[in-house]
C-alpha cells in the first residue's frame, strides 16, 4: 500500500518544526515514529500535504526529574519509556503499560507524544497518561499552554491541540512503586486491547471503552467513600459508551472492564 | 510533491537516491537497491517479515519511509554474511539451519534479523525473553517451536536446558497445582 504523495521537511530544532506549522496549518501534519500516522496514509485515510519530521529532535527526548513530578518529552519513543530505571521507581506504570504496546519494532519507533497527539481510544498509552492525572504541555509560536489529560481528547481521534501546536512534554506525579496495575485483555500478544484498564493511586483509566480514553468515575467515587473493590469495579462501566467490533459487543467490553478494573485494583492494592 | 535525496548505509554500503518522500522503506530495499531478502508480507505493521535493522534496532521497513533512514545505517540479512559473502557464516542464519527454525521460509529473513536486534539488547536470552521478544514476527508454518530454539541457539544458550526451566516456570506460574495427567 502506497500513501498519497506529499512533501516531506525534517526541521533541526522544535522551532524549526513550529515555524512550518504556523506557515502551512492544516495541510501540515507532524510525525514522530510515524507508527500511528503511517498505516492510516497507507490506507489513504489520511493525506497531508505536508509531513514534518520531528523522529530526530534530541530536545524532545528526555526523562527526567522536575519537582515532584517526571518530564518527559513528547519524542521520548515507548522502548526508551519501557526500558528507563527512571520511570521503573518513579512512575512504574508508565513502563509497564508502554512494554505492552505493539511489539518490539513498533516500540523502537512510536513515541509517546505520538499516540497522545493520535488519540486512538483503542491505545494503551493515554489511558495510562489519563489514570496518571499527567498535564501535557503544548507549544506553538503563540506560546506554551499545560492541557491537564482528562481536558485532551475531546472526541474520536481529536485533542485540544490546535493545527500550529506541537506536544513538547509529558508531565506526571511521581507516584512511587506502589499502588499501580495495567490490566490489558487481547486475543493476541500484538493486538490492541478489547479493553484495558490502568490503575494508579486509586484512580482508574479505561482503553477502549468509548470515543476517547476515559475515567471510571463511579469506581473512582465509590473507592474514595471507602467501598469494597468489588463493589467499586462493578460500577467500572458506568457512563461508558463501548464500540461494538469483531472483537466484542458493547456487553462484552461492559463485562470485561469490571472484571479487569476489580483485577487491577487488587493487584495495586497488594503493591 | 518534491523528491529528497536521501544517503543510507545499507550493509555497510553508501546508497544514494532521490526518492519520493511516500517511498516505503522496504521498496527502496527491494526495489532501488535489488536486496530481495527483505519480504512485505502484511504490509500492516503486522507480521514483520520486512524486519530490518534501523541504527541496530530492529523495525518493520513496510512502516518507515525512506526519507526515514536518510543518514542512518540499515541492516538487511543479506549484511549478516560473513567475510566468506556465505549467508550461514553467522551465528543466527547459522543456528536457525541448525535447528531447522524455518518451513516455508518467508517470515525467516525478519526472523533472522529481530533475533539479531534481540540479541544485541539482550545477550542473555531465555525462552521466554525470545518468545515475547518475537511477538511481532508471525509464522504461519512452524508453531515457532524451532524458530525459538534457533533464536536460543544463536543467543550461546542450550535449548533443551532453557525450554525445561521455561516449563517448569510457566506451569507453576499459570496453573499452580494443575495436574499434567501423570497419574501422580
Amino acid at each position: 500500500m502506497i500513501p498519497v504523495g506529499f512533501d516531506y521537511a525534517r526541521p533541526d530544532s522544535v522551532d524549526g518544526a513550529l515555524a512550518l506549522l504556523a506557515e502551512h496549518g492544516e495541510d501540515a501534519t507532524v510525525m514522530a515514529g510515524g507508527h500511528s500516522l503511517l498505516p492510516v496514509m497507507k490506507l489513504r485515510l489520511a493525506a497531508p500535504e505536508l509531513i514534518v519530521d520531528i523522529g530526530r529532535l534530541r530536545e524532545l527526548n528526555y526523562i527526567r526529574v522536575d519537582g515532584d513530578e517526571v518530564a518527559i518529552g513528547a519524542g521520548t519513543r515507548h522502548h526508551d519509556v519501557e526500558t528507563s530505571e527512571l520511570l521503573a521507581t518513579e512512575v512504574p506504570l508508565l513502563p509497564a503499560v508502554a512494554r505492552t504496546v505493539g511489539d518490539p519494532q513498533v516500540r523502537h519507533r512510536g513515541t509517546l507524544g505520538g499516540s497522545l497527539a493520535h488519540g486512538d481510544p483503542a491505545s494503551d498509552l493515554p489511558a495510562a497518561v489519563l489514570a496518571l492525572d499527567a498535564t501535557i504541555v503544548l507549544r506553538s509560536p503563540r506560546g506554551e499552554r499545560s492541557v491537564p489529560a482528562t481536558e485532551f481528547w475531546t472526541g474520536v481521534f481529536t485533542t485540544a491541540k490546535e493545527p500550529d501546536e506541537l506536544i513538547v512534554e509529558i508531565r506526571v506525579p511521581r507516584t512511587g512503586t506502589a499502588g499501580w496495575a495495567y490490566e490489558k485483555f487481547t486475543r493476541r500478544a500484538n493486538d490492541w486491547a478489547i479493553v484495558a484498564v490502568a490503575v494508579v493511586d486509586g484512580r482508574v483509566g479505561l482503553v477502549n471503552m468509548g470515543s476517547t480514553p476515559l475515567r471510571a468515575s463511579a469506581t473512582e467515587a465509590a473507592l474514595a467513600e471507602g467501598k469494597s473493590i468489588a463493589d467499586a469495579a462493578a460500577l467500572a462501566d458506568e457512563g461508558t459508551e463501548p464500540p461494538t467490533d469483531t472483537a466484542g459487543t458493547p456487553d462484552y467490553r461492559r463485562n470485561l472492564a469490571r472484571v479487569l478494573t476489580r483485577r487491577a485494583l487488587e493487584t495495586a492494592a497488594g503493591r | 510533491m518534491t523528491n529528497v535525496k536521501v544517503d543510507i548505509t545499507v550493509n555497510g554500503r553508501t546508497t544514494t537516491d532521490d526518492v519520493e518522500p511516500r517511498l516505503l522503506l522496504a521498496h527502496y530495499l527491494r526495489e532501488n537497491l535489488g536486496l530481495k531478502a527483505t519480504n512485505i508480507g502484511c504490509d500492516t505493521t503486522s507480521c514483520g517479515a520486512c524486519t530490518v535493522l534501523l541504527d541496530g534496532e530492529s523495525v518493520k521497513s513496510c512502516t518507515v519511509l525512506a526519507v526515514q533512514a536518510d543518514q542512518l545505517a540499515v541492516t538487511t540479512m543479506e549484511g549478516l554474511a560473513g567475510e566468506s559473502g556465505d549467508s550461514l557464516d553467522n551465528p543466527v542464519t547459522a543456528a536457525f539451519r541448525a535447528e531447522h527454525g524455518l518451513q516455508c521460509g518467508f517470515c525467516t529473513p525478519g526472523m533472522v534479523m529481530a533475533v539479531t536486534g534481540l540479541i544485541a539488547e539482550n545477550p542473555d536470552l531465555d525462552e521466554r525473553a525470545v518468545r515475547e521478544g518475537l511477538e511481532g514476527n508471525l509464522c504461519r508454518c512452524t508453531g515457532y517451536h524451532n524458530i525459538v530454539r534457533a533464536a536460543l541457539v544463536a543467543a550461546g544458550k542450550d535449548p533443551d536446558a532453557e525450554q525445561e526451566i521455561e516449563a517448569e516456570s510457566d506451569a507453576a506460574r499459570t496453573a499452580p497445582g494443575f495436574s499434567a495427567g501423570s497419574g501422580s
